[in-house]
């Protein structure tokens, strides 16, 4: 990484949601701040900004990472998701999303975009997850509305129907 | 039966949520998301490490130079633009959002500073230097009352604020002629329901008309903005407050925002230009806003069979530092319902609030109740078996009897509808208690620790906006006027294409109330879900509002929706006699039903929706005589049975009262003494249910809250007045790994009293489950005197009591306290050095040798000989601040031994220590051998003890090795260094 000044900001170029951007920060800005304050996509959310509630949670390279904990220069040249990649169309909803509506795993839907990232990130790398692993992934976030279980039902329907979707003949 | 009929309509079905398409998506709009003038700036907030001390002296000359900085506000500054908050109760006393000449608790805030962003606030927020001098901090509530306690509000000339005593019946001759008197004291601890989202307040002020715009999102009660104008010094008509569209959760807590709406809008008034504000996480815990704390002392009469003829309570009740509006309503909420599910006719009740050095308390779900039922149904069980009774049996011989609804309660509650012992007995059936019984019998057969516990709960729900001035005496309450009633208000809306929109001041933190009302609305005018739009968006200076407006007491089932309904009827009505007009039918043949109006018995005889409800705006003068506008209707409703206090203080405290019983199984790990909950089943009687999937949901939510409040979390304070839990690493949210799936039942009976039959559902597992657990822990162990929460050090302490029987937890310092109460660090280390005595001495004495080896000094100034003031950085955990300090050097021997002591200070915390050190001469050089004491208090204090204790020993390492080096190439530290070392090689690791 180039040597950089502390009170200058530098640019920063990345693939956001599927497009290459440039944007400018300060050394010591979190990647939460730029995403949300610099760039405008506000549905990654912050409750903590110590690495603990998972509301930031967004993807890297596909693996899920706290967007508080990550200094918005970490992620040059990196692919970077977030929660507004998830649908595939402006009025449609991914089939993790539509079960989460469906099962009511959300209230204020404050945790629900770090939550849908790490789920997203799950059943991608783990199509066959069951309930056990949907509640290890689970874990590292917290829902202060709904208690978790409706979250739990919908991630394992949305697992189900994607596993349908994958192997036809199963 | 089990649940209503929903007779094919749109009430009572589960149907999708319309929020959740934009927050699925990440297209909510949450405060922090909201667009706002490019001329916005940041505030952040200096707040007070220290418990209690008086301000000397502020400096905010460095802050005020740094590039980026609009403004810096003391409390003096805000107390010249503004008024002290009203107070709840007559004494002589002020309540500000910031402090003045002293502090009370740690977060308070102490200064302002309003920036171009966030990053830059915070860094003046380091340079700004404040002179404390430290006070006794109360915070054990008893102590407060002591005679010889430090007092917090010197005008005030004593920490209790407000006393009151009360009696329903005859409870002295009840207890006198009992057969037996029973009696449990409780303490209760402070905790709070935490939302994800934290606070956040976009604040503007025109000078030229001395007016105030704020965007912030509170809760509710909007009887606070009368709260913020009268502060604020402003008529409520220059005070616009208004809410995002959505919130990240509340729970009663951002009814708490309020005293950042004073200083974020005093703030953008000094800067000239709008502020913004977002609180932060350990803001949020240390300093946002607390359930009380209580101490509870509950008395009962008994007769043999174990039924109850009086009870006589006796609560002190802490409020934390300043009696914030609306408290002391904590204390108040249950007042109509202070004997539970129980018909008991003589009360006794004795109130006290007191004011100690912890964060000022506030709404939080359950408000009263986890307070008031741990104390009754802990007692309900003991009285069980002292009299060698079966706890069901005791519970049921004293319910409020299925026939005898509205009940009149002994304090003047009225129980609007209920069947206990139907709901009770369904329970134990359907949640298979034998089954659980025959689980606990096996376990115990075995030798593991099983317990079955059980609470019995009445729920209120809406909340009379009289309900607070209990708190007054009679005559007082003659002189202010009486006050009473709860105004919900709901507006309809047609546009001129026919469509249909709802508004309502309701405040939704996440509950779906839009979907509700669309389904509510949508219903009465025979509309599919999708065509009825729904606004909750309340902005003062536009919209219908009231002082009960917003969202708090479980007021939206109840009265919001049933005033949406009121209105969607009124304009119904209208419709029809347009519709009829046009069918050449009477009214009274008029049907509504999919996006038509019809003719009942002739359907064919129809006209669109659409047509007929356009036809106010485009041809008024073809109305039938005498109907009005279908434009807009607004419907304000408030109950008739929620009367004013009686001179006698009766009160009816709440509109409705839904009944729960709890059935909870626990195993507790003899090892460990960790509990874990086997099975729970939760008996709801909300009233008519709305909407299943959210009554559910909302059930989860508080449940999953309350198991936190049982096991895990507590605000937890040292004896100096130092926050202990400042990150959620600390502060213990359960995870869905810590959250057990309730079995939820319902049993609807509706309110006689609201317009669609419902009742309050989400407060009340926050009110059940805490003592259901406790109860079922105290059966598993056979100890009596519980306490929250129930984490494992504490459970083990009961199980090894005999043979440990002094450790019986009874203060609350999960880490070792020093005599002050704070954190307490101590430890020893060596370090052999090739360089001679003197020199090292002299090294010792030297700043600029101090400055090179202090960790994270920046400067080190000789103010004499024996005094020295340093500045240094130091990161703890995720708490990275810049600290003053100042030594001194004492007991000198020159050049074998020195006492260094000194004490440093900053924004983020205080530390105070001692260490000696000798030097020793070796066939090497020198031996340097320390011991330190250091006790830290402060915002450090809350970050988690294990690591703090470790960063103080690297910290402390770090200068003895460097020591070692500057002397001239350090030997290896010796053995006692040993853990010290391994640390550092940790860190540098890592770093
Ligand atoms: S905001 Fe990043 S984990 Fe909480
Ligand atoms: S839905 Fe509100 S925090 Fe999870």
């Amino acid at each position: 990484m180039p040597r950089m000044n502390a009170a200058q900001r530098h640019g920063v170029e990345f693939t956001l949601n599927g497009r290459k951007v440039r944007a400018e920060a300060e050394n010591r800005m979190l990647l939460s701040d730029l995403l949300r304050h610099e760039i405008g996509l506000t549905g990654t959310h912050v409750g903590c900004e110590h690495g603990v509630c998972g509301a930031c949670t967004v993807q890297i390279d596909g693996k899920p990472a706290r967007a508080c904990l990550t200094l918005a220069q970490q992620v040059r040249g990196s692919d970077v998701r977030t929660v507004e990649a998830l649908a595939p169309g402006p009025a449609e909803l991914s089939p993790l999303q539509a079960a989460f509506r469906r099962h009511h795993g959300l209230q204020c839907g404050f945790c629900t975009p770090g939550i849908l990232m790490s789920l997203d990130a799950l059943l991608r790398e783990r199509p066959e997850a069951g309930r056990e692993d949907i509640r290890e992934h689970l874990s590292g976030h917290l829902c202060r509305c709904t208690g978790y279980a409706t979250i739990v039902e919908a991630a394992l329907a949305a697992a189900e129907e994607q596993w349908k979707e994958e192997t036809p003949n199963a | 039966m089990t649940r209503l009929e929903t007779a094919g309509g749109l009430v009572g079905r589960t149907v999708e949520r319309v929020e959740d398409a934009g927050l699925l998506t990440g297209r909510g709009r949450y405060i922090d998301d909201l667009p706002v003038r490019r001329d916005t700036a940041h505030l952040a907030i200096l707040r007070s490490p220290h418990g209690h001390a008086e301000i000397r002296a502020i400096d905010t000359t460095a802050a005020r130079a740094l590039p980026g900085i609009f403004a810096v506000l003391t409390g003096e500054d805000v107390a010249r633009l503004t008024r002290s908050m009203t107070v709840g109760v007559k004494a002589n006393v002020e309540c500000w959002p910031i402090a003045r000449d002293r502090v009370r608790y740690v977060g308070e805030p102490v200064a302002l500073v309003v920036a171009e962003n966030r990053y830059v606030a915070e860094d003046a927020l380091d340079l700004i230097e404040v002179e404390y001098e430290r006070l006794i901090a109360i915070v054990d509530p008893e102590k407060a009352l002591a005679a010889d306690a430090p007092v917090l509000h010197p005008s005030l000339g004593t920490n209790l604020i407000n006393e009151r005593s009360f009696r329903y019946g005859d409870p002295e001759a009840a207890l006198a002629t009992a057969d037996h008197r029973i009696s449990i004291r409780i303490a209760y601890p402070r905790n709070s329901c935490t939302p994800i989202e934290t606070y956040g307040v976009i604040a503007e002020y025109d000078p030229g008309e001395d007016a105030y715009d704020v965007t912030a999102n509170f809760q509710g009660p909007f009887s606070i903005h009368a709260v913020i104008s009268r502060a604020l010094n402003v008529p409520g008509n220059r005070m616009r407050l208004r809410t995002p569209p959505d919130s990240g959760g509340s729970f009663g807590i951002k009814q708490g925002v309020f005293p950042y709406v004073i200083l974020a809008a005093v703030a953008a008034r000094v800067a000239g230009r709008p502020v913004k504000w977002i609180e932060d996480r350990l803001e949020h815990l240390t300093a946002s806003v607390s359930a009380t704390n209580r101490v509870t002392t509950l008395e009962a009469a008994v007769a043999a069979d174990g039924r109850i003829t009086a009870l006589s309570w006796d609560q002190l009740e802490d409020c934390g530092a300043h009696l914030r509006a609306p408290e002391p309503a904590t204390l108040y909420r249950m007042h109509g319902n202070m004997t539970g599910a129980y018909a008991i006719e003589n009360v006794a009740i004795r109130n006290r609030v007191v004011l100690t050095n912890k964060t000022p308390t506030g709404l939080n779900r359950g408000f009263g109740g986890p307070q008031v039922y741990f104390a009754l149904e802990r007692l309900v069980h003991k009285i069980a078996d002292e009299l060698g009774l079966d706890r069901l049996a005791v519970i049921r011989r004293n319910l409020v009897p299925a026939g005898a609804f509205p009940y009149r309660t002994a304090t003047g509650g009225l129980l609007d509808s209920g069947d206990y012992q139907t709901a009770i007995d369904r329970a134990c059936a359907e949640g298979g208690l034998e089954a659980l019984k025959l689980r606990r019998d096996s376990a115990r057969a075995e030798g593991r620790l099983y317990g079955i516990g059980y609470a019995t709960v009445v729920e209120p729900s809406v909340s009379n906006m009289g309900y607070i001035t209990t708190v007054l005496a009679p005559e007082e309450r003659a002189k202010a006027g009486p006050k009473n009633g709860a105004q919900s208000v709901a507006t309809v809306a047609i546009d001129p294409l026919g469509s249909v929109t709802v508004k309502v001041a309701s405040v939704p933190q996440g509950q779906g109330h839009r979907t509700v009302l669309a389904q509510v609305v949508a219903e009465r005018l025979g509309l599919p879900l999708e065509a009825v739009c729904v606004n909750t968006e309340l902005d003062t200076a536009r919209d219908a509002w009231s002082i009960a407006s917003g969202n708090y007491a479980s007021r939206f089932a109840a009265a919001v929706a049933g005033a949406a309904s009121l209105a969607a009827d009124r304009i119904r009505e209208r419709l029809a006699a347009i519709a009829a007009a046009q069918l050449n039918v009477t009214a009274d043949r008029i049907d509504f039903g999919a996006g038509k109006l019809f003719d009942r018995d002739n359907p064919d005889n129809a006209i669109s929706f659409g047509r007929v409800a356009a036809a106010s705006h485009w041809a008024p003068g073809t109305l039938p005589d005498g109907t009005g506008q279908t434009i807009r209707e607004t419907v304000f409703w408030t109950p008739e049975q929620l009367e004013a206090p009686t001179a006698a203080d009766g009160i009816n405290s709440s509109l409705c009262h839904g009944f729960i019983f709890d059935i909870c199984g626990v195993e507790i790990d003899r090892a460990t003494g960790q509990v874990r909950i086997d099975r729970y089943v939760t008996m709801h009687d909300c009233g008519r249910i709305l909407h299943p999937g959210m009554v559910d949901g909302q059930v989860r939510g508080g449940f999953a809250q309350a198991v936190g409040a049982a096991l895990y979390e507590e605000y937890a304070y040292g004896n100096d007045g130092s926050f202990l839990t400042g990150t959620l690493a600390d502060y213990l949210i359960p995870t869905v790994m810590e959250t057990p799936e309730p079995l939820i039942l319902h049993h609807e009976t509706p309110s006689p009293f609201t317009p669609l039959g419902a009742k309050g559902v989400g407060e009340g597992n926050c009110m059940s489950t805490p003592v259901s657990i406790a109860n079922a822990v105290a059966d598993a162990l056979g100890v009596e005197d519980i306490r929250l929460p129930l984490s494992p050090s504490r459970v083990s302490a009961w199980l090894y009591a005999e043979e440990r029987p002094s450790s019986k937890p009874r203060d609350v310092a999960p880490v070792a306290t020093g005599a002050s109460g704070e954190r307490l660090l101590t430890g020893a280390g060596s370090a052999d050095v090739v360089a001679t005595r003197e020199s090292v001495w002299t090294m010792l004495l030297d700043p600029n040798t101090l400055k090179a080896i202090i960790p994270g000094a920046h400067e080190v100034r000789k103010v004499s000989d024996t005094h020295f003031r340093a500045e240094v950085t130091l990161g703890i955990g995720p708490v990275k601040g810049r600290y003053r300090a100042d030594i001194r050097l004492s007991d000198m021997v020159a050049p074998e031994a020195v006492t260094l002591s000194g004490g440093t200070e900053g924004a983020l915390g205080s530390g105070r220590g001692t260490g000696r050190v000798t030097l020793t001469e070796t066939a090497t050089g020198t031996r340097i051998d320390y011991r330190y004491e250091a006790a830290i208090g402060g915002k450090v204090a809350s970050v988690g003890g294990r690591l703090l204790d470790g960063a103080a020993r690297v910290v402390i390492g770090q200068f003895f090795q460097a020591l070692a080096r500057h002397a001239g190439g350090g030997g290896p530290p010796s053995a006692a260094a040993g853990f010290t070392q391994r640390l550092l090689s940790l860190f540098r690791r890592r770093g």
